[in-house]
């Protein structure tokens, strides 16, 4: 049997296997997982002609250094990201949201994700890679999923199995907006805040810190005063949650996070801001903009409507 | 049993049982959290119970926060009792080793090592959740006089398998971990397992733990040393 495998000659800063997540485990301590950006892991598989809940890699601010060993296969690359193939002794640029055929010993180098974090890559084929829940995803906290739910190594070998014969090229007329002002609602201990912190709250920049990860977002900016209590009870998170510790600093629980916690939650992001949220960069500055119940389902069937037009177009 | 029921964001219910945290509160938690469990509903995405809430996280594709409250509110709860009923001994080594913190606990309990170990031994606990990592159980109630608060300063690298105190709990460290709680042994059981699919969760909200008293030798011989 031929064996079609990527060479990893350099993994990148935090490049995993990730699809669609796993549910209905919280209540064991195991948390959602699966792409941080969901749209652009729709859109990629979409890109190759992969079953949507297929794996991708996903990688973050700087992508992996692939080589491809193996019979003809499609790749493509979602998100804003800087990259180049190599086919041959030919070098040349790629552009996001377009299909590309690598042939035995191409390469393809990930340099950066342009002011923005996360991006994927797909493949017209299945990754030989083992499922934990029903998902492949990675959770490198529990070491659950694929790659014994680690981060992909330098030097490891990335086995494909089934490439199927979609090899039409496809393309998507696409530029990610970027977002300054995230829409929340207000959570369940925002009455714990004092009213100067609760204004600053909705009135103030807060710089993303360089401790954010796929597990939360740290945010530095004012001290959010806690004058009730710094700590309630452990219960439930979600992702999206604004916690608020004894310290002030708020972070917001992103797809990794611990399933229980006991911090104030502040606010919750809305649903169909999370995909803009995550790509936020450290360093970069944000703010927050209260939404109603009503007007976060609103938004979100209107990203959603989006998102499957987008989808609908690639062909 | 469900004092409130808000909205936690835009995808979630929020189900507030009261701020107690006893076992008679914590176990209507329980009844609420397996009684929407046993339905499967392919509209739920998640539940977590804790001490005193069960949040509730939905598919906002399928659903919204309106119908999911309704649902609560008009959902059949189990009467079965003996749902809660699963009892679990857990062997736990205190050689010197393994029980970081004892000394501090002595301290600020002004007991002896013998005295905690022995109060601590003779106890049941029940496991009101798990969670915060894959599997690690929250079990209470500690004595009075056994509660210590969280070390001052949290350790960036708890060893697997400890066992720590914190105010009225105890709980197992599924993994090595960053963690504050008082160390004072540690388990060879396995008490997450991620290979067991339908079961990996060797103490479950709802169960009845007792620890027992092993020595290094027994420890070793348990964890194929």
């Amino acid at each position: 049997m031929e064996i079609n495998y990527f060479e990893v000659l350099r993994a990148g800063i935090n490049t995993t296997f990730q699809d669609e997540g796993r549910n209905n485990l919280y209540h064991i301590g195991i948390p959602f997982s699966g792409a941080m950006d969901y749209r652009n892991y729709l859109i990629a598989n979409k890109l190759v002609g992969s079953e949507s809940g297929s794996a991708v890699i996903e990688f973050a601010l700087q992508g992996p250094l692939l080589k491809y060993k193996g019979s003809q296969i499609n790749i493509a690359i979602s998100g804003d990201v800087n990259f180049e193939l190599k086919k041959g002794n030919k070098k040349f640029q790629g552009n996001c949201y377009e299909s590309y055929t690598l042939d035995n010993n191409d390469e393809i180098n990930i340099l950066s994700t342009n002011k923005s974090v996360y991006g994927y890559l797909s493949i017209n084929g299945i990754f030989d890679i083992k499922y934990q829940w029903g998902s492949c995803s990675v959770n490198t906290k529990a070491n659950i999923g694929s790659n014994s739910g680690k981060k992909i190594k330098d030097l490891q070998k990335i086995n494909i199995k089934n490439i199927h014969n979609n090899f039409t090229k496809k393309k998507l007329d696409f530029i990610n907006t970027k977002i300054e002002n995230i829409r929340v609602i207000k959570g369940t201990n925002f009455n714990y805040f004092s009213e100067k912190s609760k204004k600053d709250f909705f009135s103030k920049d807060f710089n993303v810190s360089k401790l954010t990860d796929r597990m939360g977002m740290r945010l530095e900016g004012p001290k959010i005063e806690n004058i009730v209590d710094t700590n309630i009870k452990s219960e439930g998170l979600l992702k999206g949650v604004i916690q608020v510790p004894a310290d002030g600093n708020p972070i917001i629980m992103l797809s990794d996070h611990g399933t229980i916690g006991g911090y104030p939650k502040i606010a919750s992001v809305v649903s169909a801001d999370y995909d803009k949220l995550v790509q936020i960069p450290p360093g970069s500055k944000i703010k927050f903009k209260e939404v109603k119940l009503s007007d976060a389902e609103t938004l979100f069937k209107l990203y959603e409507i989006e998102t499957q037009s987008l989808i609908s177009k690639i062909q | 049993m469900i004092k409130n029921i808000s909205n936690l964001g835009d995808a979630a219910a929020y189900c507030d049982f009261g701020n107690e945290v006893d076992k008679k509160t914590n176990s209507n938690v329980i009844k609420f959290f397996k009684s929407i469990k046993n339905k499967n509903f392919d509209f739920i995405k998640n539940l977590t119970p804790s001490y005193n809430k069960l949040i509730i996280s939905f598919d906002l594709k399928k659903t919204n926060f309106s119908k999911i409250k309704k649902l609560i509110e008009n959902i059949e709860i189990i009467k079965d009792e003996k749902l809660l009923s699963k009892h679990i001994v857990v062997p736990v080594c205190c050689d010197s080793s393994f029980s970081l913190d004892i000394e501090r606990v002595e301290e600020k309990l002004k007991l002896k090592k013998n005295e905690i170990l022995e109060n601590f031994f003779s106890k049941e606990y029940f496991c009101y959740m798990t969670g915060f990592v894959a599997g690690m159980p929250f079990l209470g109630d500690l004595d009075k006089n056994m509660r210590v608060k969280r070390l001052e300063t949290p350790r960036v690298k708890v060893p697997k398998g400890s066992v720590g105190i914190t105010e009225q709990f105890a709980n197992v460290y599924t993994f090595e971990s960053p963690g504050g709680w008082n160390i004072i042994g540690n388990t060879p059981l396995e008490i997450f397992n991620a290979n067991n699919e339908n079961e990996p969760n060797l103490i479950n909200p709802g169960d009845s733990i007792s620890f027992k008293m092993i020595t290094i030798e027994e420890f070793k011989k348990i964890n194929g040393n």
